[in-house]
């Protein structure tokens, strides 16, 4: 099985979630999933990088805070973020994100994203597979 | 959600009876129709709202309640700090003090409809939307501070706008208690390039017409006469209050056992009212509150420039702003409690001593968002939504549609276009973010108002409809 993500369906927002063969690679299919709620992924160049270091009790914590980060950056840069690598320990997280200035006309970003919430936030594994979702409030 | 799991009270009032860990019932105003229609997560989170310590009265759902985070969209819970009554961030939600102001332009629709496209594309370039968007105003440090502490006043201190407005905003435009040192450098440093920036998703500026008025008497109170022209500015504290949000919300959800709050799901994350990090949050959240009327104010300033050009003749008095993401402190009955609204708005009613003189008789302005093809609604607030909901309405129309599924289905060159045809104008920087606000991505507003009104939570006085819709 390969790296995926999927959008899931929430009444007003945006569930995302990040299916990988291993946790690193569920959140970050996770972030991925979340860049394309505003653009394209596969259309964000990689041609800046910004590192990212977070800390949270448990990893359902951490996924929220991963994100929020990523949120935090898109929005204080006007960034969007493509490709993503992380490092997870208990309760900690080291990633590097690349990316490049958010460009409205080849972008057409449809909506920014607020925070992401605890709503259907899980980290699990479910037939060999990890899975790492919640939903974001857009 | 099914009937059968409902007390029926009256046609437009539901109980969910209390049992198990309920300190109180649930109460939904909503017609029978709406109720069906209702997530079941909307039953599941009022009943959870309805377990917190210190709740008073009941978790109340209004008639466009939808599945939202821990509290449902639509949702109102008052809390009672001598109770071991608590505060939650997820209660007021990311986009604290999101909320709508309406301006009366006293034009007709006809002088605008003269100057249509050269309104829409001057606004449209004066009013910075969409994602990455930014305002032409940069605060330091200090100024942040006090724009933070003073909200709209501050605005209006500043030049952007005018004192006379100020009366015509909830709290007369400044949000007391409001603490900027608990409000972190990160979300100061989102909001930096932000202010007077409208945002996106469901976050507009419409030009509007009255095209029905219910009620001839509160309307003429309010204003406000068939084909009247308003202009309706719906955003709330951008990224300085998402980033709050988000803060505050891990630290409680961290938190919560040592408060010894269980809680029937984290998403529920919240503090005790006395406590260090409920009065943190609290200052913070009032913080944000006067950055969204702040913000407001800029975006009215920058409206009445665009028309200060174009149809000078026009006035851009303030009808009301209301937020309805919020929790504040409020006298109802011998209490002062601390009522969460989120997506829902204040509707205090006639002779409220919070209300400026001119709308003693009529009560509040009541404005409720619809999308942009079908319209919006102007209610006021009724003595009865007082002891209803601690005087409270509904906020909108709520999505029938998630924002995947409405991009799949149309396009947002064709939405435009459809719109065009019906004589209302659009401008937006973003094709996928106008299909994804597509009219028919919405549900009827006009069900949730008519529901709000039978239910006596406000009273309906007139229908708007948009001729120009600057989206986000």
């Amino acid at each position: 099985m390969s790296a995926h993500w999927e959008h899931f369906a929430h009444e007003a927002d945006v569930g995302v979630r990040g299916i990988g063969p291993s946790k690193p690679e569920a959140f970050e299919q996770a972030a991925l999933a979340m860049t394309a709620i505003v653009a394209d992924p596969a259309a964000v160049r990689p041609a800046e990088r910004v590192h990212i270091e977070c800390e949270a009790p448990d990893d359902e914590l951490l996924l929220a805070e991963w994100l929020n980060r990523l949120i935090y950056e898109m929005a204080t840069r006007h960034m969007l973020f493509g490709r993503f690598a992380i490092e997870l320990g208990p309760g900690w997280l080291r990633g590097t994100a690349w990316g490049e200035r958010l460009d409205p006309k080849r972008h057409d970003p449809a909506v920014e994203v607020k925070g992401a919430t605890y709503t259907a936030l899980r980290v699990g594994q479910e037939n060999g597979a990890w899975i790492a979702q919640t939903v974001v409030d857009v | 959600m099914e009937l059968s799991l409902l007390t029926r009270r009256t046609e437009y009032e539901w109980e969910i009876p209390r049992r198990g860990a309920m300190r109180v019932p649930a109460v939904i105003f909503a017609s029978e129709a709406l109720v069906e229609r209702m997530d079941r997560k909307v039953y599941e989170q009022a009943v959870n709202v309805a377990m917190l310590p210190g709740i008073v009265g009941a978790s109340y759902v209004m008639p466009d309640a939808h599945w939202g985070y821990g509290f449902p969209i639509g949702g109102v819970a008052a809390f009672d700090a001598d109770e071991g009554g608590v505060i939650s961030a997820g209660g007021v939600g990311f986009d604290i003090s999101c909320g709508v102001r309406c301006l009366l332009t006293g034009v007709k629709s006809a002088e605008v409809r003269a100057v249509q496209h050269e309104l829409a594309d001057a606004l449209y370039g004066q009013i910075p939307a969409g994602v990455g968007s930014t305002g032409s105003i940069q605060l330091g440090v200090s100024e942040t501070d006090a724009m933070l502490a003073g909200g709209a006043r501050w605005a209006v201190q500043s030049g952007w706008g005018e004192a006379r407005d100020l009366e015509r905003i909830e709290e007369g435009g400044q949000m007391a208690g409001a603490e900027p040192a608990a409000v972190s450098a990160r979300a100061k440093q989102r909001q930096m390039d932000e202010m007077g920036t409208l945002g996106s998703g469901n976050h507009y500026l419409e030009v509007q017409r009255v095209s029905a008025i219910f009620d001839a008497a509160l309307a003429q109170q309010f204003g406000l006469q068939t084909d009247d022209v308003v202009v309706m500015i719906h955003c709330g504290s951008r990224g300085l209050g998402h980033q709050i949000g988000t803060e505050f919300l891990k630290r409680m959800a961290e938190t919560a056992a040592e408060h010894g709050i269980v809680l029937a799901d984290r998403e529920l994350a919240c503090a005790p009212i006395r406590s260090e990090l409920g009065q943190r949050y609290l200052g913070a959240m009032r913080a944000a509150i006067n950055c969204a009327l702040a913000n407001r104010q800029i975006l009215t300033h920058l409206v009445r420039r665009v028309f200060a050009e174009l149809l000078p003749q026009a006035a851009l008095a303030l009808l009301y702003d209301v937020s309805h993401n919020t929790c504040k402190l409020e006298r109802h009955g011998a209490r002062t409690l601390y009522v969460h609204r989120k997506g829902a708005t204040r509707a205090f009613g006639p002779g409220h001593p919070q209300l400026p003189a001119a709308l003693q008789a009529a009560g509040q302005p009541v404005l409720i968002g619809g999308s942009m093809g079908t319209g919006s609604y102007i209610l006021a607030g009724t003595s009865e939504s007082e002891e209803r909901a601690f005087s409270s309405a509904c906020h909108g129309a709520g999505r029938a549609m998630s924002r995947h599924q409405a991009s799949r289905t149309w396009r947002g060159r064709e939405v435009i276009e459809a719109l065009a045809a019906r004589g209302i104008i659009v401008r937006s920087p973003s094709m996928r973010g106008v299909a994804e606000e597509a009219p028919e991505a919405y549900k009827d507003v006009a069900e949730v108002v008519d529901a709000a009104d039978a239910a006596g939570l406000a009273r309906k006085v007139a229908r708007v409809e948009p001729l120009i819709c600057i989206k986000g």
